[in-house]
């Protein structure tokens, strides 16, 4: 074994030893510093594959929602547009669609309402999204009523859940016929909510939204990119809230980080005036805390990241849940397919595990570039 | 084999409690031989020896080992120097707590990279030179007064250095112990060690182990004789 490796390996068994000399103290640290790495992972994780779940969901939807605005308000688009819509060049496909909020007093939540025309269901029945089968205690089968706007009592039988892999985007859907769908909320025939476009060339999408908005001016067309950057917005919104609320757990770690590394005890400075005055080099004594630094930042590091990705994939970051998923009445309830970016792992490791190993040696170095002879006046 | 060349030593320099520890010292150590520095407390005796032994640099003067000059050298250099050419025994002996007394051993030699097995065979022979074998797993802070003065010894021997250097060696020891240090002082001094102590303990300094006394009084030399009846090849 070459000496320089066999000197580490020296310094490693010794840095282990002196851990362990001071268990009390190391294992408090350590502790304390896996924690805060568990909460920023956990916050991290969770945001990023919120995120990436988002950008899977959305993948599927039209690159263009058209919506009708009259005085600065959403309007149902008459039948009529779908028609100037389909003689703009570069529109594929073109699908009027039928959707509206209809807010539940028993369980004071909002369930979205929608007509998918793709998907055949008979006249009287409904397919609910998970939160609803939660919040309402519903299972294929029963019976449910909901008060229209008008005061009418609709009484529909639930055919489907919808499965819990698709929460993310159906936690409060509530699906029904196109015919009960325009009776409840008496929406007029040939009228839509909005109208989802397809583009042949996604080059081309922001060039049919300009053509859309000259040709029908007064539409909103609202892109699939833009969607996904303001889903990404919220969650950087939400993620940095979550960090801020924390700051002070965050500022009290690095406080209590900095007091227990870099405050050396009378006991260590003795230590390292022995080491030198008996053959250790400043370089070694400051290798050997590097080693000791090194350890303790990369198992807390190793401790929290693991605890965190246990608590946001395997549990359901119950601890966050609410912050970082929504306001909602009805949380959407999923667990998430694990998801972990290289970028995350860097940020973390290096505003936990540099910031430490740092706290150390700076102390160490001004430790052990002090004459050995105090130690023969110990 | 060290030559000191007035050596004056100031702590605190420029201030109100300046104080000047060794005041012109000239002395020469002879090789293979047991030289000891005696003198009442705060007579310079550690002081002088932390310059003899570069654990500490002097303010003004010329330190000379083995002919060459050594007073300018950077740290890096002396540290080098010290743990090639020098062993050290402290009077608290300064083991490291929670290690075992094989592991204080060989911590001086940590640094050189020496395979671990090389490492341990040579630190058994030397807790087995000084009966201590059977003790060799004990945690320091379990071993009494005289076993962990030993491991200091060993410790201090682990590198195989030419001078061995010891601070008031019986300060903590009772007289059996210190007649027992004596007859380690004489095992290494016929295998042909330089040794230089501090020391106060009449047993030790009028012992026939030591072949010179250097007596310090006020950071100055005031005398210096042979500690033992001079043979041919002895001189101090």
């Amino acid at each position: 074994m070459k000496p320089w490796i066999a000197k580490q390996l020296y310094l490693i068994d010794y840095t282990l030893a002196s851990l362990s000399r001071r268990k009390a103290k190391n294992l408090s640290l350590l502790f304390i510093y896996a924690l805060l790495v568990f909460v920023l992972a956990s916050v991290a994780l969770y945001t990023q594959a919120l995120r990436h779940e988002a950008q899977a969901v959305l993948a599927g939807s039209p690159e263009i929602v058209l919506q009708r605005m009259i005085a600065g308000r959403h309007d149902l688009i008459p039948a009529g547009y779908l028609e100037k819509i389909g003689r703009i060049r570069g529109v594929q496909k073109i699908e009027g669609r039928l959707w509206g909020y209809y807010y539940d007093s028993v369980v004071k939540a909002n369930y979205t309402f929608m007509a998918p025309r793709e998907m055949n269901i008979a006249r009287g029945e409904i397919i609910v999204g998970p939160a609803l089968e939660r919040s309402r205690g519903l299972a294929a089968g029963n019976g449910i009523s909901f008060r229209s706007y008008t005061g009418e009592l609709h009484t529909f039988i639930v055919a489907e859940v919808l499965p819990e892999a698709t929460e993310l985007a159906s936690a409060d859907l509530v699906l029904m016929n196109e015919a009960d769908f325009r009776a409840f909320f008496k929406y007029p025939d040939g009228h839509f909510t909005d109208v989802a476009l397809s583009v042949a060339n996604p080059q081309e999408v922001r060039n049919v939204a300009v053509k859309l908005m000259n040709a029908l001016p007064d539409s909103r067309p609202i892109l699939r990119e833009e969607v996904l950057r303001t889903y990404a917005s919220i969650f950087d919104w939400r993620e940095g809230l979550m960090l801020a609320l924390l700051a002070a757990a965050i500022l009290a770690f690095c406080i209590l980080a900095w007091d227990k590394a870099a405050g050396l005890s009378a006991e260590e400075r003795r230590e390292i005036g022995i080491l030198k005055a008996i053959g250790w080099e400043t370089g070694d004594v400051i290798q050997m805390k590097f080693w000791e630094g090194l350890l303790i930042s990369l198992s807390a590091f190793l401790l929290g990241f693991l605890a965190a990705y246990g608590h946001v994939f395997y549990f359901g970051a119950p601890l966050f849940e609410p912050v970082l998923k929504g306001w909602a009445v009805l949380y959407p309830h999923f667990s998430l397919p694990p998801h972990i970016d290289g970028l995350t792992i860097a940020t973390l490791a290096f505003f936990t595990v540099v910031p430490y190993t740092a706290a150390v040696l700076v102390p160490i170095w001004r430790a052990a570039i002090t004459d050995p002879d105090t130690v023969m006046r110990a | 084999m060290i030559e000191l060349k007035n050596i004056r030593k100031v702590f605190n320099q420029g201030q109100h409690n300046e104080f000047w520890a060794l005041c012109g010292i000239d002395l020469a150590i002879p090789e293979q031989q047991v030289t000891a520095l005696r003198g009442p407390s705060g007579s310079g005796k550690t002081t002088l020896l932390t310059i003899l032994g570069c654990l500490a640099r002097p303010t003004e003067g010329r330190v000379r080992l083995k002919g060459e000059d050594i007073s300018g050298l950077p740290e890096r250099f002396l540290t080098e120097i010290r743990r090639q050419t020098f062993g050290f025994v402290f009077q608290q002996f300064n083991l490291i707590r929670g290690l075992s007394a094989i592991e204080n051993i060989i911590l001086p030699a940590y640094p050189l990279g020496l395979p671990r097995k090389h490492l341990l065979e040579k630190a058994e022979a030397l807790l087995a030179d000084v009966a201590l074998a059977h003790r060799r797993e004990a945690k320091v802070e379990w071993l009494s007064g005289g076993e962990q003065q030993r491991v200091a010894i060993c410790r201090a021997l682990i590198n195989d250095p030419e001078i061995l250097i010891a601070d008031e060696p019986t300060a903590n020891l009772d007289t059996k112990l210190a007649t027992e240090f004596l007859g380690i002082l004489e095992r290494l001094a016929a295998q042909g060690r330089t040794i230089i102590l501090t020391s106060h303990d009449p047993l030790v300094v009028e012992s026939s182990v030591v072949d010179c006394v250097v007596t310090l009084r006020d950071g100055r030399i005031v005398d210096q004789t042979e500690g033992r009846p001079a043979s041919a090849e002895r001189f101090c």
